[in-house]
């Protein structure tokens, strides 16, 4: 085990909010089995309050997750250093394979955990609460996968050791490598470049004329086009998105651009991806949502903001990807 | 939005009336993220400080070891280095430690060689090694009352006493470096610590290109058995793994007091006085939901967290770097007689502020979280006629 002040803080911090969770999950199964919205008994009150209780904790066990995984992904980074061979993130994952399905889980974690904030804030909105079943249902979900994480995190990080000599980047994201990843990196540029920009642009028209016309059927749209546009967005960050940021035509790394020497620009456009994404599928879910529950007429307004933001984040992450393919003298002409 | 600006309004409004009882919980509060906000500092600062001092060390060292201890290196060992391709300039060093009886400190020893003036330029007097002269650091001038002319006698291996003229002294811009460094003259070192010609305490070794090091390394290794390349990444990494251990170390005996401070802020978010438990009633008489009083209730928190976190890592950062540090250094710095002085650089990044949100406010307000919940479901009839 390394003792380094990010991993006792990432550490420390998913032991409390485990915690937390693990109280809130016992509140949920009892509203769960109990909730009755007609019954004006004493108990049916006492559940009433106990969701401002489990929304709350849910928000600030939701919350932390978001702000977990770029710790969880800056810590990662800034360990490289203690491995001989590792000059970024991967090589610090690579020196605890279980390092990937963190970084897996946590992804998903915030997906949900997005969509379950999005779910509750309609929810408190709407009189009757009438998801609040799915709602505490879908928490039973997330309290074990928060569970695995906590225990893959942990199993990570002690397991740990400085001096092991792992792959780098340059070994992992390279043409010639064998795996998922190299395949990736060997995507050709040229196709993926309209495939990229293709898929982008139809995502935010799909968007436009959903917030022009009151359709459900592109709002659902929305929501498989976001998942996607996630997942091409990062096959094309690998492929070629990568290269423009550090111009040189063979490094396919993509936590690289996190570092300092990039000027982190790396943040923001996997946060601006990352969002974009959340809204996307927050909005094609809720419009599932609305099939299901008849009482959730309300919900077309902050579908419509949550639209709004999508687009936003979307045309930030392109734009910033555009910026050194059209600004740099890097070309990839030759590739 | 301006509602919940106006709950904010209120928030500030209603600790500004409890002023006392919530500035013995900031007091608290600042002093720990004081605590951790200056491990954090420190513990970053010094690594930058290692960083930035080895990187006029050499790429890659070669010593020699005999039974798993460090031994002095036959001169002829650099043919062998010098066949392999990709190598530059090879540099035989000599080196070593002298305890000095009179001041009780030890000395780095070091034999002239070719481009160490260029390496360490800053000084005062010259850097004119002849025989008989020497060139000292800083510290060693100060335990010895030296000055440029003095002399500094040398207790040599064979018993002998022999006298060096201070020809310059390092200034302190180059302390960390040079503190307790002695430069003599490479013939004056041989007869002081009795070394033959034919051998050299290590070898330094340049590479053209800075890829290859690994490689060339490994090369050696084969070529030469019986040595230990050390490459100036392998030091640094050390350095690295050294620094974040302590400051864990020491972050980690600081859970204990994190734990009593949550204790502290579960108390006293939990013990409601009657007339707050008023107020609560009175504003959900008056229409407020369970979710305002709540929000109520996060804001305090907030504005006690951020109050706090500010205060205590403005002091930390103060502390630090303008006060050198003077609580912590003994633990994570180290100790000697002769020891730099030296003025950290100061350095603070977003990830530094982020474990330190992680490790404070977040224990802060999973603790308040239930308590203030319980304060927010209130009923304003059981308490008002009670």
């Amino acid at each position: 085990m390394i003792l380094h002040p990010g991993i006792i803080a990432l550490l420390v911090g998913s032991l409390i909010v485990l915690a937390l969770l693990l109280y809130g999950s016992v509140l949920a199964v009892v509203i769960l089995r109990r909730w009755d919205i007609k019954s004006s008994s004493e108990f049916q009150l006492g559940l009433e309050r106990k969701t401002y209780l489990v929304s709350t904790i849910m928000s600030f066990v939701l919350g932390f997750e978001v702000l977990a995984i770029f710790l969880f992904i800056y810590t990662v980074d800034d360990l490289h250093r203690q491995f001989v061979g590792a000059m970024c993130a991967t090589g610090s994952l690579n020196a605890n394979p279980v390092g990937w399905y963190v970084l897996y889980v946590k992804m998903l974690l915030f997906f949900i955990s997005s969509l379950w904030i999005g779910i509750n804030y309609v929810d408190q909105r709407t009189e009757g609460f009438p998801l609040v079943r799915f709602k505490y249902g879908m928490l039973l979900l997330v309290a074990p996968l928060v569970l695995v994480d906590v225990y893959l995190q942990s199993r990570y990080f002690l397991g740990l050791t400085p001096d092991i000599i792992t792959s780098c980047c340059g070994a992992l994201f390279s043409k010639e490598g064998g795996g998922l990843s190299s395949s990736l990196s060997s995507l050709p540029v040229r196709p993926m470049r309209y495939i990229f920009f293709t898929v982008l642009g139809l995502y935010v028209l799909a968007g436009l004329i959903s917030l022009k016309r009151q359709k459900g059927i592109f709002r659902g749209l929305m929501g498989i086009f976001s998942v996607i546009v996630f997942l091409i967005s990062l096959a094309s960050i690998i492929s070629f998105v990568s290269l423009y940021f550090y111009e040189i035509p063979t490094h396919h790394c993509p936590f690289d651009i996190l570092q300092g020497y990039y000027n982190y620009i790396g943040y923001p456009l996997y946060g601006a991806l990352f969002s974009g994404t959340a809204f996307g599928l927050l909005t094609g879910f809720t419009e599932i949502l609305k099939k299901l529950f008849p009482s959730l007429e309300k919900i077309n307004r902050y579908q419509r903001k949550w639209t709004i933001l999508s687009i936003l984040f979307m045309v930030i992450f392109t734009l910033i990807s555009l910026y050194p393919m059209l600004f740099s003298s890097f070309t990839l002409e030759g590739y | 939005m301006i509602k919940h600006l106006k709950i904010l309004e209120f928030a500030l409004s209603s600790l500004w009336r409890r002023k006392f009882k919530n500035l013995g919980l900031i007091v608290v509060f600042s002093l720990i993220i004081f605590t951790l906000s200056s491990i954090v500092f420190l513990t970053y600062s010094f690594k930058r400080e290692a960083v930035a001092v080895l990187k006029d060390a050499p790429e890659l060292i070669v010593q020699r070891l005999s039974a798993g201890r460090h031994e002095m290196m036959p001169v002829e060992y650099m043919k062998k280095i010098k066949d392999i391709p990709g190598v530059g300039k090879i540099v035989p060093r000599l080196w070593g430690y002298y305890y000095d009886i009179s001041t009780g400190g030890n000395y780095t020893v070091m034999a002239l060689r070719e481009g160490l003036q260029d390496k360490i330029s800053l000084m005062e007097g010259s850097f004119v090694v002849g025989s008989g002269s020497c060139v000292v650091g800083r510290g060693v001038a100060d335990a010895r009352f030296l000055d440029i002319g003095s002399i500094m006698p040398l207790i040599g291996a064979d018993g002998k006493v022999r006298r060096f003229r201070v020809a310059g002294i390092f200034t302190d811009e180059s302390n960390l470096l040079t503190n307790d460094l002695v430069i003599i003259g490479e013939k004056d070192f041989r007869e002081v610590f009795r070394i033959p010609q034919s051998i050299a305490t290590d070898i330094v070794v340049q590479i053209y290109n800075p890829t290859e090091v690994d490689n060339i390394a490994r090369k050696i290794k084969e070529a030469l058995p019986d040595t230990r390349p050390i490459t100036r990444r392998e030091i640094l990494r050390t350095y690295d793994t050294l620094f974040d251990w302590r400051s864990g170390m020491v972050l980690t005996m600081f859970l204990g007091a994190i734990l009593a401070f949550v204790i502290l802020a579960w108390d006293k978010a939990t013990g409601l006085s009657a007339e707050e438990r008023h107020e609560i009633a009175i504003l959900k008489a008056i229409g407020w939901e369970t979710s305002d009083v709540m929000e109520l209730k996060f804001w305090e928190g907030f504005i006690i967290s951020s109050l706090s976190f500010l205060t205590g890592l403005i002091g930390g950062y103060l502390h630090i770097y303008f006060f050198g540090a003077s609580i912590f250094s003994p633990a994570l710095k180290g100790w000697s007689v002769i020891f730099p002085e030296f003025r950290l650089v100061p350095y603070i990044n977003i990830y530094q502020i982020a474990v330190l949100l992680f490790f404070t406010v977040i224990p802060y307000m999973a603790a308040t979280i239930v308590p203030s919940w319980k304060a927010a479901i209130t009923d304003p009839d059981v308490v008002m006629r009670g």
